[in-house]
């Protein structure tokens, strides 16, 4: 068993496409590091020397991170890691006035 | 008021609902809802609010119907093209159902005109699609304590949580701050599955009516995340956040200023 880590579709294109990929129990930092190994880009997309961005939350099944460990929380084997981006909708970049 | 012959049969499945029945209709008919943008989220939002009964709907948008709209929003059509979105949705709606009175505002909503804009209303809905819009939104109804349900969609995922001032936490306390400009390329990249504002703007519109209503439980304190093209709904839990800047013990933000700049996504 080891850890499920689901992927939001903004960042699937770094992932191959998988909405879900492996990761190792320990610290979050360990696996966003990890991942970022395995998937260039990735892990700067979600964490800036060695914090998670403040636009970006990790829920290690279904609790945000920032009010557990942030990302010194432990991960068991079995757990569910989801990182969900903040998202504005539409189809373009627009200036709001 | 009592309810027409007419408003009866247009209503009775509804009626019949024991959780809505005449008193929960009435609480409809009385509702004034305000919907930040009358695009691919407030076109169902206002459609399904419009066909409920709601008495009171606003809609405020500043631009105008495009073709390459018309792939989602679906309250407008050919023959309103090029006419601004709130007039649009505001012929449809009241083709639709003439009980409610639309209210179609041609402006964009801002740090200066918000909290007048909404001060009247019960239940405000974000269908906006940017992040300086949203920030502004969450923190005008912080502050007025309107109840805010939000929804956000990108590409074939959805976002949707109700946000309850006083009583849950805030869009704040979710994302503390909204993506820096410039961060990230790929936003040119973006699009939108043209049903996901739909599946997303229903939830909204459930949300507003179950608010109106009090019935059942709204999504207070959790996120919900839809992901089209794998069918799966996952909540996360929002806890209130002591620091937030709008909505924490010490508030940071004490009045609203103009947070337009460009802003990009992961």
């Amino acid at each position: 068993m080891a850890v499920k880590v689901k992927i939001p579709i903004p960042l699937q294109r770094l992932t191959q496409g998988k909405d879900e990929v492996d990761g190792a129990p320990g610290k979050v930092i360990e696996l966003i590091n990890t991942l970022e190994k395995q998937y260039p880009g990735l892990g700067e997309r979600i964490s800036e020397a060695g914090k998670i961005r403040r636009f970006v939350n990790v829920y290690v099944n279904e609790e945000d991170i920032r009010f557990l460990k942030n990302e010194d929380t432990e991960i068991k084997d079995g757990d569910e890691v989801s990182i969900i981006p903040a998202i504005a909708g539409g189809t373009k970049t627009v200036n709001s006035r | 008021m009592d309810f027409t012959e007419e408003q009866l049969q247009r209503y009775s499945r509804h009626i019949i609902l024991p959780e809505v029945g005449g008193k929960g209709q009435k609480k409809i008919s009385n509702a004034k809802v305000f919907i930040i943008g009358a695009g691919g989220l407030g076109c169902p939002v206002g459609y399904y609010l419009s066909a409920a009964g709601v008495g009171t709907i606003a809609l405020i948008d500043n631009d105008n119907v495009e073709l390459s709209n018309l792939q989602r929003q679906i309250a407008h059509s050919m023959k309103t093209l090029g006419m601004n979105k709130a007039d649009s949705v505001k012929k449809t709606f009241e083709a639709l159902n003439s009980d409610v009175n639309v209210i179609a505002i041609k402006d964009r909503i801002n740090n200066k005109n918000i909290l007048d804009l909404i001060k009247n209303y019960d239940i405000i809905v974000d269908g906006s699609d940017n992040f300086p819009t949203r920030y502004l939104i969450n923190d005008a109804c912080v502050m007025l304590k309107k109840p805010l349900v939000s929804g956000a969609i990108l590409r074939f995922e959805g976002q949707v949580t109700t946000i309850l001032p006083g009583e849950g936490p805030c869009y704040r306390c979710l994302f503390e701050d909204p993506p820096p400009p410039g961060l990230v390329p790929s936003c040119q990249e973006a699009g939108v599955l043209g049903v996901l504002p739909g599946v997303i703007g229903a939830l909204q519109a459930t949300e507003v009516l179950k608010l109106i209503l009090g019935k059942g439980k709204p999504l207070i304190g959790q996120l919900l995340v839809y992901d089209a093209l794998e069918t799966n709904f996952r909540k996360v839990k929002i806890p209130k956040n002591p620091d937030c800047a709008i909505c924490g013990k010490n508030p940071k933000i004490k009045e609203l200023s103009d947070y337009s700049q460009e802003y990009c996504t992961l």
